[in-house]
Formats: C-alpha cells, sequence, structure tokens
C-alpha cells in the first residue's frame, strides 16, 4: 500500500472539522495506515494547528514559509509537491480550497484524480469508490488505478469520526525542502457576505424554494405562505443565480447556515451543498412533484405534488384557522 | 482578448427525472433531453461580456462527437465567435485527465489569454478545468463570480468560498478559470438565432490534428473509471404522505404546530 497523507486545513490555529474525517477514509483504504497530516502556513498560527493536529496525527508534516501565511492553492501545490513522494495517496476535504487544489495537484503528482467522495474501500486493481451524481439523483462506483499515487477529495460529513483518545504525534519540520515560491495569482482580500434584509437564520419556520418553483412570479406564492405563518422565506441556489431572491436567503455551504425548528422544502431537490447549510435537526417537510428528488431521503415528511397549487391552497388554510380562532 | 469556453452537453436535470436502467449499468437514456451544462453556459455568457468590454473573441470548444455540434451552434447563436469539435474515436471513454489532455491539444493549437469552464458538470467532479491550468502551467481559480479585466496581462476575480463570502484575487493572464453559476444572468436564445448559425461550418478537429498522444487519452489511458450506477439510500427516508391534497395541507399544519410552534 501506498503512503498516505491528508491535507489539513485550518485557521487561526483552529483545524478544519474535517481532518478527523480524512482519518477514517485513510483508514478505509488501508485499515493498518497511519496516514501523516500536512499542514501549510507561517509562524506561530500554524505551530498551533500543528499542536492540535497532534492529538489525532501519529505524524504531522510542517511546512512553514512566509508565502503560506494566506492558503493560496497554487503555491501550496508547489510547497506539497517538494515534500510528498511519488506514489503517495493524498487525501483532501472536498469544499472550495480542494476544488481549488487538487485537480492540478494529482497532475503534477502523476496520480489518480477522483472528487467529492463518499465511501471508498480497497481492491486489487486499486480503490473502489462511491459519489454521487445529477446532483445526487444517482450515485456511481467508480475504480482507481493507484498505482501511480493519487489525489482523493472527501465530501465533508460523508465519514463519521468516532472519538479517540490522543495519539501524541510527533510534528516534523519539512520547511527546509520548499525552496521560494511563487505563483500567477496573489490573494488581495476577502469581501464578507451581506447581512440582507431578512436574516433567515432568526426564523423558526423557513419556507424554502428551489428551482421548483419555476418563475420570479411564484415567488411571492412563498412570501404570502411565510407571512401568514410568520416565518421566512429562503431558498437554494438556482433560485439564487437566477436572481429571484438575494444571495442572503440562499441556504447552503455557499449561503447561511441555519437552524430552523420546521423547514418547509418546496421544489428543492437536495443537492448536498443545501443539505450542508441545515443544521440542528430541523424537521423537514418536502414538497417535490419529483418522487425521486433526493430531498425525500432525507426530509421526515415527503409530500409529491405540484407547489403552485399546494402552497397557496395551504396558505388559505392556514389564514381559515387564525380567522376562526380570532373569533 | 482572445477566450476559449470548453463545454459539455450533458442531460438537463431540469427536465429529466434521472433513474438507472434495468441492468442498473447505466442511467435510463432513452428520451433524455441533453442541453448545454449550465456553468459552461454562465462561461459563454461571462466570456462573451468581456469581449464587449474590451473587445477579442470567444471560441466554443467540446469533446465530444456530432451530437454535440448542438451546444455549440446554441452558444454561436448566443454570440460566440467560433464553435470547434474535438472527435475521435481515440477520445471515447476518456476520464477528466484525459479529457484534458484533448483540451490542451487546441489550447497548444491556438492563442487564448483566458480559458474558461464551468466549475462543474452532471457528474460533479470539478476536475477539468484545474487539470488543464496545470499541464498548462497556467494559473488557475474555481468557484469564479466575478471577473474585472484590470489590464492587459491581468484580471481581478472573485471566488466563492464559504458561507457567501468571497476571496478576490488578481491573477496573471493566460489563465484558466471555472464559472461558478449566477456570475451573471446568461442571455435567451432564440429560434431565429439558431437558425442563423445553423449552416456554419463547425471545424472538427482529431487526436492527429492536435497533437494529441492517443496513448494518454482514451478508455485505456483512463486511470478513473465507472463501473456501476445506484440509487443511494441516505438516511431513513421521509414518510410519504399520500392522503388527498387537504388530508396533506392538515397534516403539514399539524406537524408545523407540534414542531415549529405555529399557533
Amino acid at each position: 500500500m501506498p503512503r498516505i497523507f491528508a491535507y489539513i486545513g485550518h485557521k487561526d490555529s483552529v483545524i478544519d472539522d474535517s481532518a478527523a474525517e480524512l482519518i477514517v477514509a485513510a483508514t478505509k483504504i488501508d485499515p493498518s495506515a497511519a496516514p501523516v497530516a500536512l499542514v501549510c502556513g507561517c509562524g506561530a498560527e500554524l505551530d498551533g494547528a500543528c499542536n492540535s493536529l497532534r492529538d489525532s496525527f501519529a505524524e504531522v508534516w510542517k511546512i512553514n514559509h512566509d508565502a503560506l501565511a494566506y492558503p493560496n492553492a497554487e503555491l501550496i501545490r508547489k510547497a506539497l509537491l517538494a515534500v510528498v513522494p511519488a506514489g503517495s495517496v493524498v487525501l483532501i476535504t472536498h469544499d472550495h480550497f480542494g476544488i481549488d487544489l487538487a485537480p492540478g495537484f494529482s497532475i503534477k503528482l502523476n496520480g489518480a484524480f477522483i472528487s467529492d467522495v463518499l465511501d471508498l474501500e480497497p481492491k486489487a486493481s486499486g480503490l473502489r469508490v462511491a459519489r454521487q451524481e445529477f446532483g445526487g439523483q444517482v450515485s456511481a462506483h467508480m475504480e482507481i488505478d493507484i498505482s501511480s499515487g493519487a489525489v482523493i477529495s472527501i465530501r465533508p460529513g460523508a465519514f463519521k469520526a468516532p472519538a479517540n483518545p490522543p495519539v501524541n504525534g510527533v510534528v516534523v519540520d519539512k520547511g527546509a525542502s520548499v525552496g521560494s515560491l511563487a505563483a500567477g495569482r496573489r490573494y488581495l482580500q476577502t469581501v464578507v457576505a451581506e447581512s440582507g434584509d431578512v436574516d433567515i437564520t432568526k426564523h423558526a419556520i423557513l419556507v424554502s424554494i428551489g428551482r421548483g418553483i419555476q418563475d420570479k412570479d411564484n415567488v411571492g406564492i412563498a412570501q404570502e405562505l411565510a407571512d401568514t405563518l410568520g416565518a421566512a422565506v429562503s431558498c437554494s441556489r438556482p433560485v439564487v443565480d437566477a436572481k429571484w431572491l438575494e444571495k442572503s436567503r440562499q441556504v447552503g455551504s455557499s449561503g447561511k447556515t441555519v437552524r430552523p425548528k420546521v423547514y418547509l422544502a418546496c421544489g428543492i431537490s437536495g443537492a448536498f451543498q443545501h443539505l450542508a447549510g441545515l443544521k440542528g435537526n430541523p424537521f423537514i417537510i418536502a414538497i417535490n412533484k419529483n418522487p425521486k428528488a433526493p430531498i425525500f431521503q432525507v426530509a421526515d415528511v415527503g409530500i409529491v405534488d405540484d407547489l403552485l397549487e399546494f402552497i397557496p391552497e395551504l396558505t388559505n388554510r392556514v389564514r381559515e384557522m387564525h380567522t376562526v380562532s380570532a373569533k | 482578448m482572445e477566450i476559449l469556453v470548453c463545454a459539455r452537453r450533458v442531460p438537463d436535470t431540469s427536465e429529466n427525472e434521472i433513474t438507472l436502467n434495468s441492468a442498473g449499468t447505466d442511467i435510463e437514456r432513452d428520451e433524455l433531453v441533453y442541453s448545454i451544462n449550465e456553468p459552461d453556459n454562465y462561461a459563454v455568457e461571462e466570456a462573451l461580456q468581456i469581449v464587449a468590454r474590451v473587445g477579442g473573441s470567444v471560441t466554443v470548444v467540446t469533446v465530444g462527437g456530432e451530437d454535440d455540434e448542438e451546444i455549440l451552434r446554441r452558444e454561436m447563436a448566443m454570440g460566440a465567435t467560433h464553435g470547434i469539435l474535438l472527435s475521435d474515436t481515440a477520445f471515447e471513454g476518456s476520464d477528466a485527465r484525459g479529457i484534458a489532455t484533448i483540451l490542451k491539444g487546441i489550447v497548444r493549437k491556438s492563442h487564448y489569454d483566458l480559458i474558461l469552464t464551468g466549475v462543474q458538470a452532471e457528474a460533479g467532479g470539478a476536475q477539468v478545468g484545474g487539470m488543464l491550468a496545470a499541464m498548462l502551467d497556467y494559473p488557475f481559480a474555481s468557484l469564479v463570480n466575478s471577473i474585472e479585466v484590470l489590464e492587459v496581462k491581468k484580471l481581478k476575480v472573485s471566488r466563492e468560498i464559504e458561507g457567501g463570502n468571497r476571496e478576490i484575487n488578481e491573477i496573471d493572464l493566460p489563465c484558466v478559470l471555472s464559472i461558478q453559476t449566477g456570475i451573471n444572468e446568461p442571455r435567451y436564445v432564440g429560434m431565429r438565432g439558431i437558425r442563423a448559425v445553423a449552416s456554419v461550418a463547425i471545424p472538427n478537429y482529431g487526436a492527429g490534428d492536435l497533437g494529441v498522444d492517443t496513448s494518454r487519452v482514451g478508455a485505456k489511458a483512463a486511470k478513473v473509471k465507472r463501473v456501476d450506477y445506484f440509487v443511494p439510500t441516505l438516511g431513513k427516508g421521509a414518510e410519504m404522505l399520500d392522503g388527498s391534497r387537504e388530508e396533506n395541507i392538515e397534516k403539514v399544519i399539524e406537524l408545523m404546530a407540534a414542531k415549529g410552534g405555529l399557533k
């Protein structure tokens, strides 16, 4: 079996939540694997991250370099190539940084690449992995030839990590192998998302709409229901892409993280990037005209219906009940 | 600015339910409606908007067969200057690395300042753009949601990162960018526009034309192969309400009251 590495991101010395999940993925490839953490950064911030990784990794490779204070994928790729031996398997979290780093890194490492992996197992020919296609409507098994190494990006949350006792690992300084670093892309600044007119993180009930709402003119029926319920309207990515609602209304990994009590998912297919923004185990009621929509796999209650008819009727019924109770 | 957009024809998930064939070896492809991969369409629109500001041309390229010409024509109807089909039996069964290798051939054959791809296609790989950039030794940025042309050899791009935040970078040309949906509002393409480009000849380049080593592309070179498709079971699955609409509405109200404090 090749040597297995896990690239670990960190910020302000706090390591990514997914670090422990990469260890689980590594042991699925090789049960006897002791994956090595690869950590890039600069100064005390990096030392702090490496120190916390000693609890979960037997070996932590620290790459300290002035140019790596901000994680620029091109610079990190160059730094990793200076220390990772040919033929290695490198695991990376499939997030905005993994998408930036991993494909090009696999080319330079001359290894195979597979992204957004949900499960994996060893095979005589290499690895067999499970991943989703078509926004989660179907999944596929893929076989990967890892004979010349591989870069594998892992979906956050797919590999549940148990709480293990600390291993008290060692930190190995690898910075000396990295020479001067320069990139054709330079980080300037991070612009924080605008808060928007309605704070969807503050509502107990969210009426959330997806592509199934079909048209900007139909957003009003969701708003009417929300008004009647004392709820807010949130949405999935396609609604923002189509400019039907502001970005501040989007639930998901590239939008807001919300913790409602009830989530009314209307015409939302249920892609994982969307579900990643739903925390606190809300009660999910899904309405979708496609009985095979992935949202029905994670919802508590599902209704196959035309939401353009269902929502107005639901609104009317709630209004009737208010009128009755007011009398 | 000379811009190349790499595009792909895919089953349109807004028009189709994707199901398995009876053998579980593939998705059911009979009667599927195909269209251009949605992020690729945003990439073409972005290219058109850049060229409208600073001049230049937009070339749309795809790797595939005759059927795939329709998306090239669609994007030409949108305003793209050229369409190019990269087609060769040796290309069949290529994995993402193979596709990037073929695309490298067209980049080397001509001169482009900027290469755009959609962030991902139907398989969600999000990989060809990053691979192509590494093969060319060009800088790369993924998940790009705005582009500003700074000067002749430089762009300012914004990337979509967590929580709706944006990471702003300066990037040297030539470079490869993978474009996120929502970056712009792609223009509508009418039948008239499609008809206007219906008879435009689309050049077709094979491995020989592109200088592509056929041992590095196609099914034999692929390090990644699909074994089968299956339907995932995540979680326990929803309790499906199968009453009349009125009954379902009553139940939903009851649940919202019990679980969400609806009064």
